[in-house]
């Protein structure tokens, strides 16, 4: 070498857990046959009796379901392809719970912007038309089965066309706002829209 | 992969990266609660998509640290205040 | 001023079977900066494709030379303690960064009596640390108190069959325990810490390491104990102890 170069160091015949590509892939993503589970802080335990679900809008409305409420609503069985910002993917994921369609049927707002809120303090933020007209759900069940608490039970959002740190687990309401209020994740350095196939990982990307 | 925590050890290499020192041995103090202890006791979530460490006392975020790639960032606005041990 | 912590290549050139499932593996990394006894280092691997996967592993030998020494534990599910327990030969090379760590260390100059407590692989800082004290002729009273799920998974076995004077060991089995033991197979008890270990007015300074669950519950009893908690000094591994 003249001058530094990085020359990578490769670890002969090390593959890591990925499985082979698929065209329905973002970006610098890979698929893996588990359900990677990541955190920012302990799991909440959210009993059924004090679960509630709010969004409160630019104007102080708020509107709310209890549990009971949430599972009058009607459902459906999405299944989505779902990539988290750490390139990994899972394709055809099943879950079922209400379109957010549903949960603003109602609502009257002028706002652009929504703070998801979750049990425990996460926070994400997205325009409010990235979670209407099909394009987000409010869900309790994943492959058939209960929502568990590692993966976001009682409820979770799913965003499925963003990166997976925007479908908030443990969803506790969304606020309606008239700015940008950016949420946990996107004020330490990850982008504040999060489009995988733009792969818009990183604020600047 | 769980989301049980570890413990401040674990961000020895990461901040490494940062700081010319070592930190876990520092002294820092929780801006939500004032527990003061090593940064090695700290619960830390993570690493991916981020390191999340904890207060053990009142679980509140003492600091964030996130890598891409070139950068990091690293946000410390939950803790008032790092002392830590140089020599003279 | 040391060096700002960097990526180092890590040739392998040695490596042991420690127990069934685990490896002891000795890497020779050029210009490493030697360590103390209980610090970690950060592991790398690098596919061709450019994915990468690190993970901590601390040091189970004290500082020589361009030496590195890890001890690995195989967990089927992970990603890289496949690689390392199975897949890697004499010869390949990963990244290591390190070492790190500056609270979970025993110093040899410190003259206090130690008490180190190991949950599964939590045994490998410690050991570094037993081995440290060989190293400095230290006659430091030591004792280690060693939690396992059954005789099979004992790491340093043959080492740990005649201790250095000066360092106790006990053994303790929380699934299954050989035929003739005295103590039944079961979790870390009060009982366990009050006979392995120190007493409290003999102001140890204790070492705990292994999963969170067993760090936690094991740190909890030595307050119980009457053990300051600025002596008792804790490295969770995480729940499973690796991956």
């Amino acid at each position: 070498m003249w001058w530094n170069e990085r020359v990578s160091i490769i670890s002969r015949g090390f593959h890591g857990r990925r499985r082979p590509d698929s065209d329905r892939l973002p970006p610098g993503q890979y698929l893996v046959d588990d359900f990677p589970v990541l955190s920012a802080g302990p799991t909440p335990r959210v009993p059924l009796d004090r679960w509630e679900f709010t969004v409160d809008t630019e104007a102080e409305q708020t509107h709310r379901w209890s549990w009971e409420e949430f599972q009058a609503l009607p459902m459906e069985t999405p299944t989505v392809d779902i990539h988290c910002v750490t390139k990994w993917s899972k394709l055809d994921t099943t879950w079922e719970g209400v379109s957010l369609d549903v949960l603003f049927e109602d609502v009257e707002t002028a706002a652009e912007y929504a703070l998801v809120h979750s049990y425990g303090g996460y926070t994400t933020n997205l325009p409010l038309e990235d979670l209407l007209d099909g394009k987000a759900w409010l869900v309790h069940r994943f492959d058939g089965e209960d929502l568990e608490p590692r993966h976001g039970g009682p409820a979770r959002l799913i965003v499925p066309h963003l990166y997976f740190w925007k479908s908030a687990k443990w969803v506790r309401g969304i606020r309606l706002l008239n700015e940008e209020w950016p949420g946990f994740w996107e004020t330490a350095g990850y982008h504040n829209y999060g489009d995988p196939w733009r792969e818009q990982r990183y604020e600047g990307d | 992969m769980t989301a049980e925590h570890l413990d401040g050890n674990a961000l020895a290499g990461p901040l490494g990266e940062i700081f010319a020192v070592d930190v876990t041995a520092a002294t820092g103090r929780c801006a939500g609660c004032g527990l003061t202890g090593p940064v090695a006791s700290l619960r830390v979530y993570g690493p991916d998509p981020g390191l999340v460490a904890r207060c053990p006392g009142c679980d509140e975020v003492i600091l964030r640290l996130v890598r891409g790639p070139g950068t990091a960032w690293l946000d410390l606005r939950g803790t008032v205040s790092l002392r830590v041990n140089l020599p003279d | 001023m040391p060096p700002r912590l960097a990526w180092r290549p890590a040739e392998l050139a040695a490596i042991a079977d420690e127990s069934g499932t685990a490896r002891t593996l000795r890497f020779r990394v050029p210009g490493w900066p030697g360590h103390l006894p209980g610090q970690h280092v950060d592991v790398r691997l690098t596919a061709d494709d450019g994915y990468t996967a690190q993970r901590s592993y601390s040091l189970a030998a004290p500082a020589d030379g361009d030496l590195v020494e890890l001890t690995v534990e195989n967990f089927p599910d992970g990603e890289v303690s496949p690689y390392l327990t199975e897949v890697i030969e004499v010869g390949d090379q990963v990244e290591i960064r390190g070492p790190v760590g500056g609270w979970f260390v025993w110093r040899p100059e410190s003259k206090a009596p130690v008490l180190l407590v190991a949950g599964g692989s939590g045994i490998v800082p410690l050991m570094a640390m037993i081995r440290a004290r060989r190293q400095a002729g230290s006659r430091v009273p030591f004792r280690l108190i060693y939690s396992l799920r059954d005789q099979d998974r004992r790491f340093y076995a043959e080492e740990l069959r005649r201790p250095d004077p000066g360092l106790d060991v006990t053994y303790l089995y929380t699934r299954s325990a050989p035929a003739g033991a005295t103590r039944p197979a079961g979790r870390l008890l009060l009982d366990d810490l009050a006979e392995g270990g120190w007493p409290a007015t003999f102001e140890p300074d204790c070492y705990v390491c292994g999963p969170t669950g067993f760090v936690e519950a094991a740190a909890d009893l030595l307050v119980a104990l009457g053990h300051a908690p600025e002596r008792i000094r804790t490295e969770r591994f995480g729940p499973t102890g690796g991956g």
